[in-house]
């Protein structure tokens, strides 16, 4: 399928070239030109020394794994979250949907530091839920679940606002019709809502990821610092420059920015498949008012 | 006809299944593994400058208990700014010890209850078992000619130190400012006026003193870096020539106290270990790590520099503010002379 033909601005006239070369000086100076310097700083020192860097220093092996950990559970608990509350609502009206709606949005708003210090208040020594934690002997904070707790919150809108709008877009007659035809909840929604909202759930997915596996400062906040016990990536970056070790922090750095490039690849991928979709979509719905001039709008 | 879903439930399988089986072995290393006591874990909560100074003494210790009660000790570290340390202990960071930079960041755990209040009898010299000094790291050359007090209270130069709020190097190098005025047999008010206009030509105040270090060094930001005698070492030996020590005439000695966590290592069975490192810093060997990081370290004779270290003129804490705690009430405290002095220019964070 060959993508549209769209407005292609004449690039000749005076203000067409300066607006291009502005763009393309700015992503090269703030986006490729930094980037490109990570895997020069990275393999300063050759493959050999980037390896070892990352492979035989055991903090910094422990630093890879744990946001291979913490990250993916984050993401499992928002993907889980984000199916239900998008379904909750886009499916269903109720008092205080809209503040609920609005809601979702806070971790955007909030800064990462502050929701750090926010779970601090709550699950701490001396927090809230600090004396039933300790006499549980469960810890939180400082350790592995206060930074799940901690990349799950900043990640939280993610799938969910991937979600709404297209779960708004399909409607509910295809789940409807599944029922009518004797399909329980779970039937409908492993054949026919997951196969409608697959791409975009993956799309969501896949950010929240990239979003998890990124997070700083909510986490910087929760970790305590333990070297080999609760510096995921992110903050072991940080520690090894600030030890001026700075190509064994490049190299961690540079797969961090591999996996950016992966999650950039994954994105336009998937992006495709969703403008696919929504044609399709359209298409379906299109011989349906065959006779009828009014093509292509989402049917009533 | 294939089933539609297919490709997707493939990934999803195996996502799952990947999720799986790294969650499941999640657990065990960064879980409670207090089951096994072969290998004892201590967690010593330290500031920013001891990063290289407790990984040698962590192996020389972890091999001098093995040899001396047969068992194996593991130790892990946190490093960050003092005071924001202190606050994660007193939070639930569960460290064995507490190595940090002032009185008050220990004292405050203390009040806390994790720690108990007589902590300075128990080891040696107040449990201080080494001390620094605030020197100057200047530029290669020395090229705005700084060698005391009076020199960086000028126009063009420009300070590095950290927070004081956060950092236990930022409270020791205002306090070295303040106190090397009074020194002089200049006034409070006089000491004041200096060390406002110090803080007005700080570009940055950073949260803890390897982040200064770092923009100082490594970003390249200002003229002068106050900061400990140690870390300055590093700094200078890390710079490969493009950076070099200043000692003015006088300066604030600096107390970093330690002490083992009374409720943490009950709590984990971990006390005799615990005490046995902190001890280690005042035994021989210790002594000789200690000073090859460039701290100086206890010793009876008080009088005199350390083999090895220039002597330097120093004043304490008790010169400049009486005690500790009546400089964290006026200088440090809320609405004390930091706060008036300190109000953050335009692009200063």
């Amino acid at each position: 399928m060959t993508s549209k033909p769209r407005h292609a601005a004449t690039a000749t006239s005076p203000l067409g070239m300066l607006l291009i070369t502005g763009a393309v000086a700015t992503v090269g100076l703030l986006i490729v030109a930094p980037l490109a310097s990570v895997f020069v700083d990275a393999f300063s020192n050759g493959p050999q020394a980037w390896w070892e860097a990352l492979a035989h220093d055991p903090d910094t092996r422990h630093a890879i794994w744990l946001s291979l950990t913490v990250a993916p559970i984050a993401v499992l608990i928002n993907t889980i979250f984000g199916v239900a509350a998008a379904w909750l609502v886009a499916r269903f009206r109720f008092p205080g949907r809209s503040l609920l709606v609005s809601l979702f949005d806070v971790p955007f708003s909030v800064s990462p530091v502050v929701a750090g210090l926010a779970l601090v208040l709550i699950f701490g020594r001396q927090g809230l839920l600090g004396p039933t934690l300790a006499w549980l002997a469960v810890k939180v904070i400082f350790a592995w679940p206060g930074l799940v707790l901690a990349t799950t919150f900043v990640t939280l809108p993610l799938v969910v606002r991937e979600l709404i709008p297209v779960m708004e877009a399909i409607g509910p007659e295809e789940e409807m019709a599944a029922v009518s035809l004797g399909a329980n909840g779970w039937q409908v929604f492993w054949r026919v809502t997951l196969p409608n909202i697959r791409w975009a759930l993956l799309h969501g997915v896949v950010l929240a990821n990239a979003r998890a596996m990124g997070e700083f400062g909510a986490v910087y906040v929760v970790s305590g610092h333990i070297a080999g016990a609760t510096d995921t990536m992110p903050l072991r970056v940080e520690k090894l420059f600030q030890e001026y070790r700075t190509p064994a922090s490049m190299a961690v750095a540079s797969v961090l920015a591999a996996l950016a490039l992966l999650t950039l690849v994954a994105k336009v991928f998937i992006e495709r498949q969703l403008e696919t979709e929504s044609q399709e979509l359209e298409a379906a719905r299109a011989p349906g008012a065959d006779t009828d001039p009014t093509t292509g709008g989402l049917g009533p | 006809m294939p089933h539609p879903l297919r490709p997707f439930l493939r990934v999803t399988a195996l996502a799952v299944s990947v999720l799986a089986a790294v969650t499941s072995g999640c657990a065990k290393p960064t879980g409670e593994g207090g089951s096994k006591p072969s290998v004892i874990e201590l967690l010593n909560v330290s500031y920013d400058p001891t990063r290289e100074l407790y990984k040698d003494i962590n192996t020389a210790f972890a091999k001098h208990y093995l040899a001396e009660h047969g068992t194996a000790v593991s130790i892990k570290q946190s490093h960050a700014a003092s005071g924001s340390q202190s606050r994660a202990v007193v939070d639930g960071l569960d460290a064995d010890v507490v190595t940090l930079a002032t009185w008050p960041d220990v004292e405050a755990i203390a009040r806390a209850g994790l720690v108990k209040a007589d902590w300075q009898q128990r080891f040696d010299n107040a449990s201080i078992p080494y001390h620094s000094v605030v020197v100057f790291v200047v530029r290669k050359g020395n090229p705005k000619g700084i060698s005391d007090w009076p020199d960086i209270d000028r126009d063009d130069i420009e300070i590095i130190t950290p927070n004081p709020k956060t950092s236990g190097n930022g409270k020791y190098s205002f306090l070295a400012a303040w106190g090397s005025v009074l020194a002089a047999g200049g006034s409070a008010d006089d000491a004041r006026a200096y060390v406002e206009r110090l803080y007005r030509r700080t570009p940055v105040l950073d949260t803890g003193a390897r982040a200064a270090t770092a923009t100082f060094s490594q970003k390249e930001i200002g003229d002068v870096h106050l900061t400990f005698e140690n870390e300055a070492h590093l700094e200078v030996d890390e710079s490969k020539g493009a950076l070099e020590i200043v000692y003015p005439k006088r300066s604030i000695r600096v107390d970093p106290p330690v002490a083992v966590v009374d409720a943490n290592v009950d709590r984990k069975a971990t006390r005799h270990a615990a005490e046995a490192y902190l001890g280690f810093l005042y035994s021989p060997e210790g002594k000789a790590i200690v000073a090859k990081h460039h701290y100086r370290p206890w010793s009876v004779d008080v009088q005199g520099p350390p083999e090895g270290f220039p002597a330097i003129e120093t004043f304490d804490i008790g010169f400049v503010a009486g005690s500790w705690d009546s400089a964290m009430k006026t200088l440090f405290g809320e609405g004390g002379e930091f706060d008036k002095i300190y109000q953050p220019a335009g692009g200063a964070k």
